[in-house]
């Protein structure tokens, strides 16, 4: 049986362990037809051109983890960013850990959205924001919407702000020959309220993993959304990640993505500006090796006028691996004032590494300011001399002078720790002795 | 100290070097003077080592040693000093970080520990004291949005942190303004001692009343075409390098 047919006939399964009478499970039978419609996207795709999810689909994934699985503590401490205080909701193979966790109502609500979906005192919200910016034709979206039953809820009303910054992490654990995983997050952040989330998949042994998650983000009102994800996954793991922004106006939203490991990540990310002087700020670090593969599709819809988008993604491709830059933009024709940013920049040192960068301009108003600008290359010859000269051999040079290629997109990392973590994950994958602590 | 002999130079098949004789000994200032795409800028890249030009006849020669093959990283650790005329930006390495990884990949080489942190800490401020520079200013980001004088005086920072045999100054004199070029000059003077030699690269007599060279050398199309004392680079700027050219054509 292929993946699509046992996802199909898991949904009876699944339908047998929640409420069937809940308006959310209308939701989900509205999905899951739409994803036994169109299945898997394939090659053929112009979306999916350059990355394939054939060899996935061969894979005899479990859909749900048969028994209830713990970890120690101090097995996955390095996977949480434990040098400061954060909230914290952990899933060990899709299911709630409230061992590993730190969640919170206090005047927020941080918990989960088991809870959120079938609780009543969720409903108001859930009513409002449930897969509402989340697609309801996109065929992995919409899988994801079939199954969705748990995940991180995060609410943070008006004027408010969390203590301290939420860390949303998954950890398989291998006890499956092959899992695949399905979280679905909602996070809304209303007028004036702001929130730091840091999210990570991490598999915990050389077991297959495949995890398609959707994530629906709502700003409201002058929201601030600072969202990090760090993607240094196992090597037998791919990740397919689907996040969806609603921004309405005066908000800003940030979200960083640190691509450095896995097997097949696909980064779907996609804005809609819903108000105007709005700021979407999408950046990237990705550094690959091996026949590691990552996709970054992006999309920002500007739809009403005086807004900004900026899009900065770096990438370092060795080995044999790949990888993608799609970005496109589209700004309506009463955006007017749009400025829109993108920038896509890649290094190749290895002749057998290959980058795929397009960008993809939809402008319709005639009044915006858009720029983009993609390249490919190798190191600079004479940045390189400059520091053979200063006594830093060559090997060490080369390395040096990527972290700092990479290092550029840090700027904007608002939590220290994080980016100190950030930095030296960039020198490890480099192979940079820095020599200095950061 | 440095021996060049007879040395040509091309990149992609265009010579550019065409056969230079230099000696410097230590204790010694030399200035290399020449109009512009005279091939100054090639001489200090191919004494640094720069692989982009290929010595096809002559040689460098430090303390003895010829430098044939040898990689830039390594002539750097044994003392040759290139001040960059336009020195590189590097986002997200600090100055301070940067010469901490230079001088201890330096000691790395001659099988030396790393240099104490207290010790490094010592000489940093000494060193940026001498060419006032500012505290603020060592933890930035190397060269990356520098100004042009800034720039410079770090790469002298560099060099007083380094304590090269051999100082090649390219061109460090443009874009400073009259205040950046005496501190600068100040700094180089200060280095200077009977164990060090330093080569001044310059268009212009400018910073020669600053650093006093003994020797001066004119480079025009790849070969030096006169040498004298510091009184030849007054000439110069007097009558600019037209009689020269002339000279040479002869």
């Amino acid at each position: 049986m292929d993946l699509k047919d046992k996802l199909i006939s898991s949904f009876m399964a699944f339908e047998n362990n929640v409420d069937v009478e809940n308006p959310v499970h209308d939701v989900r039978m509205e999905a899951i037809k739409n994803f036994e419609e169109k299945g898997f996207p394939s090659k053929k795709e112009e979306a999916w051109k350059y990355t394939s999810l054939n060899s996935l689909q061969k894979i005899d994934f479990s859909i749900f983890p048969k028994e209830e699985n713990t970890i120690e503590y101090k097995d996955v401490k390095r996977y949480f960013l434990h040098e400061i205080d954060t909230y914290k909701i952990v899933f060990i193979d899709g299911i709630y850990s409230s061992y590993l966790s730190e969640t919170t109502h206090d005047g927020v609500d941080i918990c989960l959205m088991s809870a959120a979906l079938t609780k009543p005192m969720y409903k108001q919200v859930i009513d409002v924001y449930f897969n509402k910016v989340a697609s309801k034709e996109e065929s992995l979206t919409t899988l994801n919407t079939a199954f969705s039953k748990e995940g991180a809820y995060i609410y943070i009303p008006k004027n408010k702000m969390p203590k301290k910054p939420i860390e949303i992490l998954h950890f398989a654990t291998g006890n499956e020959a092959a899992l695949m995983l399905q979280p679905r997050n909602l996070i809304v952040v209303e007028e004036n309220a702001e929130v730091q989330i840091i999210e990570r998949h991490q598999s915990l042994t050389s077991n297959e993993v495949l995890t398609n998650s959707v994530t629906e983000i709502f700003a409201a009102e002058n929201g601030i959304v600072d969202y990090y994800k760090i993607q240094n996954d196992a090597p037998e793991s791919s990740l397919i990640d689907n996040t969806y922004i609603n921004q309405k106006g005066k908000s800003v939203v940030k979200v960083h993505t640190f691509s450095f490991g896995g097997k097949l990540t696909r980064n779907n990310l996609n804005f809609y500006q819903n108000g105007e002087y709005i700021d979407s700020t999408m950046k990237g670090v990705t550094i690959l090796g091996d026949k590691q593969h990552v996709d970054h599709h992006s999309l920002v819809h500007h739809i009403e006028p005086n807004c900004e988008s900026h899009q900065d993604y770096k990438g370092i491709y060795g080995d044999g691996s790949t990888g993608v830059f799609n970005g496109k933009i589209i700004v309506d024709k009463i955006a007017q004032k749009t400025n829109a940013f993108q920038q896509n920049n890649n290094i190749l040192i290895s002749d057998k590494a290959t980058i795929n960068t397009k960008p993809q301009l939809e402008i319709f108003a005639d009044d915006v300011k858009c720029s983009h600008g993609c390249t490919i290359g190798q190191l600079d010859e004479d940045a390189l001399f400059y520091l053979q000269s200063r006594g830093i051999p060559k090997k060490e040079a080369r390395a040096l002078l990527m972290y700092a290629f990479a290092n550029n997109v840090l700027e904007s990392v608002r939590i220290p720790e994080l980016k100190i973590r950030i930095n030296k994950l960039i020198a490890e994958k480099l192979g940079v002795n820095l020599g200095f602590d950061l | 100290m440095l021996k060049i002999t007879d040395l040509h130079a091309q990149v992609e098949d265009k010579e550019i070097l065409k056969g230079i004789n230099l000696e410097v000994k230590a204790g010694e200032v030399h200035a290399i003077m020449g109009p512009n795409g005279s091939g100054k800028s090639t001489l200090a890249s191919v004494i640094a080592g720069k692989e982009e030009f290929e010595v096809t006849e002559g040689s460098v020669a430090l303390d003895g040693e010829n430098l044939e093959d040898i990689a830039p990283e390594e002539r750097a650790h044994k003392g040759i000093f290139l001040s960059f005329q336009y020195p590189v930006e590097i986002p997200g390495v600090s100055v301070t970080n940067f010469m901490k990884t230079a001088i201890n990949e330096s000691r790395k080489a001659k099988g030396l520990d790393d240099m104490p942190a207290n010790e490094m800490l010592k000489m940093i401020r000494e060193k940026s004291e001498l060419l006032e520079i500012d505290r603020k200013f060592l933890s930035r980001s190397l060269n990356e949005g520098f100004s042009g004088g800034e720039k410079k005086r770090n790469e002298i920072f560099q060099m007083a942190m380094l304590e090269p045999k051999v100082a090649i100054l390219d061109e460090t004199d443009s874009g400073l303004d009259i205040d950046a070029l005496r501190i600068v000059a100040n700094g180089v003077n200060k280095l200077k001692s009977k164990d060090n030699a330093v080569i001044v690269i310059t268009h212009y007599q400018r910073l020669l009343d600053y650093i006093v060279p003994d020797f001066v050398h004119v480079l025009y199309n790849g070969k030096i075409v006169k040498s004298g004392g510091k009184e030849l680079a007054m000439e110069l700027e007097e009558k600019g390098y037209d009689w020269l050219k002339q000279e040479a054509a002869v």
